[in-house]
């Protein structure tokens, strides 16, 4: 165990020192490392709660103030801080892009993998239904989805309902490209000495299958959590978010509804939009760095880079000479 | 040989036949048909042949780790028991605790992110045959012996040269003590000073461990510096069957004169002169000939051996030969 754990400490470090000369991945790491300590600190970050309605000096309700007359973002049409909406979005935003991307990453990775090793019928079933999947558009099928569960009333708060439908509609693409690996890297030989030796196919899948598509998997998590972000704002913006919590898509949804737009309220509409920008661009930063530096087959051959020339002493030098 | 007369034998396998479905067109790959030889303990038996005769594909069959398009056949003893009539799960505890497998190409036999120390532990911790700490040691052991310093257990395959892994390999498969060891071309892609060391080796492990040990090759100087019974191959069946010398001395089959005349000899009166070679090439599995497989490329063929594929004969002692020209009892396998 302590052996494992500076063996990870290591490989982390290791993993460091390329990332840290990485542009593009410390670009991506700010963008999403900003948005989530956003999110944590929220309160500390705001001075009055999304849902107070600000009032001027005689007692109205302030509404569509400009950010010179109000705060850091103005406010809305009833009055509310735009900032503070925003800060408490996130919360809803990224709990809901990353909870229903876990979900379609750890679906997607563990259909991928029963499809490819175990092959044959199962294969096929679990490979048609990704076809069917993929054939549908996304959004559309979300949409109706999301809106018949709401109607059966089932007493599930709307954010789990759109988690879940993101989470087991989106792992479509995560299962081929799991699946397509675990393809190659059954026919690998030490597959078969591990077979061999006697493991059967839990300890296969555990021991030599999983630590080759795990990079993979990590790659196409983060890649995966910026497209459930877009979807989540996608559904709000159509009005399938939470009202009483409001993410960053349903102050989209708020502000298109409420003449934001007409009315030049341009902080009331583009702060949001910006902000899922932020996030999924970070993402994809993030993702394409992940992969690229943990899939081998991108990176150089082992035996490329700097070859370390080792300083001959003088007596050493001398004493080959003296050989020679 | 053994005195077989009063030892019986570890492996048994009678009229052993594997075929291939083929998936594209359901075509049927007969790439064994009717094997038989006995393998008894301490002893050293080979496997030769061209390639694509069936060498890999017998030992295949025996451990079971055919691919799910292949259909088996025939009977398969290990001490007692038939290993075709096993479940899946019964064979995983034969595998290497009974029968390991040197691979063909140790560099890719090894897991390539796993610790080469931590891979020879996997194969006696997944039989619990002992704990974590005593494995460590055993790994330890295992590796000296072979001579690689246990230190370098905690580096990856690649940091290994190819001699190296073909010598981790080895003594992985030695790590739950098996009785039978199979070795596929245990010297192929390695160079001739490291082939001697791995045959060193196997020759150590043999006296040492006294267990019997079939060696796929076709390389016949190892064969006869090995082994001390040699089943030749040809076309997925057994060709000749006998005691070392006297198939390198008195071959009976004429494929095995023709393999023995094709292999270079430096006791040679004339070293510039060519060697001999068997003209053709070996039939293909989907498409045999209705006789003797080796017919189409036989230098004394007679008419019969079109038409009639010709019986293991037992021509001397433990000798077996199956050719129609070649006189004898019927083997009783």
């Amino acid at each position: 165990m302590q052996e494992s754990w500076l063996l990870f400490k290591r490989n982390l470090a290791d993993f460091w020192k390329t990332f840290r000369h990485n542009r593009m991945g410390l670009m991506g790491a700010f963008l999403v490392l900003t948005a989530i300590l956003l999110a944590i600190f929220a309160p500390l970050v705001t001075t009055t709660s999304p849902n107070e309605i600000i009032r001027d000096a005689n007692g109205r309700g302030l509404t569509f103030a400009p950010p010179f007359v109000h705060g850091p973002l103005g406010t809305d049409d009833a009055g509310h801080d735009v900032w503070a909406q925003l800060a408490f979005g996130a919360r809803i935003s990224l709990t809901v892009g990353f909870l229903a991307g876990f979900i379609a990453m750890f679906v997607g990775s563990l259909l991928g993998i029963l499809a490819g090793y175990f092959g044959g019928w199962l294969d096929n079933l679990i490979m048609r239904i990704t076809d069917v999947l993929l054939v549908i558009p996304d959004l559309p099928l979300m949409l109706v989805l999301v809106a018949a569960i709401r109607q059966l009333n089932l007493q599930i708060s709307p954010l789990t309902v759109l988690i879940l439908v993101i989470g087991l509609l989106y792992w479509t693409s995560t299962a081929r490209l799991v699946r397509s690996q675990v393809l190659t890297i059954k026919e690998r030989q030490f597959v078969a000495r591990a077979r061999a030796i006697g493991a059967g196919h839990i300890h296969i899948i555990r021991n030599h299958i999983l630590p080759q598509i795990m990079p993979l998997i990590v790659a196409n998590t983060v890649l995966i959590l910026s497209t459930a972000i877009l979807i989540e704002s996608g559904l709000a913006f159509l009005g399938l978010g939470d009202p009483t919590q409001p993410s960053w898509g349903t102050m989209l949804n708020f502000a298109f509804d409420r003449n934001a737009i007409s009315n030049n309220a341009w902080w009331f509409y583009l702060p949001p939009g910006l902000a899922i920008v932020w996030v999924s661009l970070g993402c994809v930063l993030l993702g394409n760095v992940l992969e690229e530096m943990l899939n081998p087959r991108l990176t150089g051959h082992h035996l490329e880079g700097e070859a370390r020339v080792v300083k001959i002493t003088g007596e050493e030098a001398a004493h080959a000479q003296h050989l020679g | 040989m053994h005195n077989t007369s009063v030892k019986s034998p570890l492996l048994r396998v009678r009229h052993l036949s594997t075929e291939f479905v083929m998936p594209v067109d359901q075509r049927v790959a007969r790439a064994l048909e009717d094997v038989s030889f006995d393998v008894y303990p301490g002893q050293t038996i080979g496997l030769v042949g061209e390639s694509g005769c069936g060498k890999t594909t017998t030992l295949m069959s025996v451990m079971r780790l055919l691919p799910a398009n292949a259909r088996l056949s025939g009977q398969v003893f290990f001490k007692d028991t038939d290993l075709l009539t096993l479940n899946e799960k019964s064979m995983r505890s034969y595998r290497w605790k009974e029968l390991a497998i040197v691979f063909q190409g140790a560099m890719n036999a090894l897991n390539p992110v796993m610790r080469v120390g931590e891979q020879i532990r996997e194969a006696i911790t997944l039989h619990k045959l002992m704990d974590r700490e005593q494995a460590e040691t055993r790994v330890g052991e295992l590796l000296e012996m072979v001579g690689i310093p246990k230190e370098r257990g905690a580096q990856y395959p690649f940091q290994y040269s190819g001699g190296m892994r073909q010598r981790a390999m080895i003594a992985m498969a030695l790590a739950c003590s098996p009785s039978l060891l199979f070795a596929d071309e245990p010297t192929t892609a390695l160079d001739v000073m490291v082939q001697a060391q791995v045959l060193e080796l196997l020759k150590k492990i043999q006296q040492d461990f006294g267990l019997a040990i079939v060696i796929v090759t076709h390389d016949l100087g190892v064969v006869a510096e090995l082994c001390d019974t040699v089943v030749v191959m040809y076309g997925g069946k057994v060709a000749e069957y006998g005691p070392v010398d006297m198939i390198y001395n008195a071959p009976q089959h004429p494929y095995t004169q023709r393999l023995l005349e094709s292999f270079p000899d430096l006791a040679r009166s004339d070293p510039s002169e060519a060697l001999a070679s068997i003209p053709g090439t070996p039939p293909r599995l989907t498409e045999l000939p209705p006789g003797c497989r080796f017919e189409p490329r036989c230098y004394v063929r007679l008419e019969k051996c079109k038409f009639e594929a010709p019986p293991l004969l037992e021509v001397n002692d433990n000798h077996f030969a199956a050719c129609h020209l070649c006189k004898g009892a019927e083997a009783r396998f």
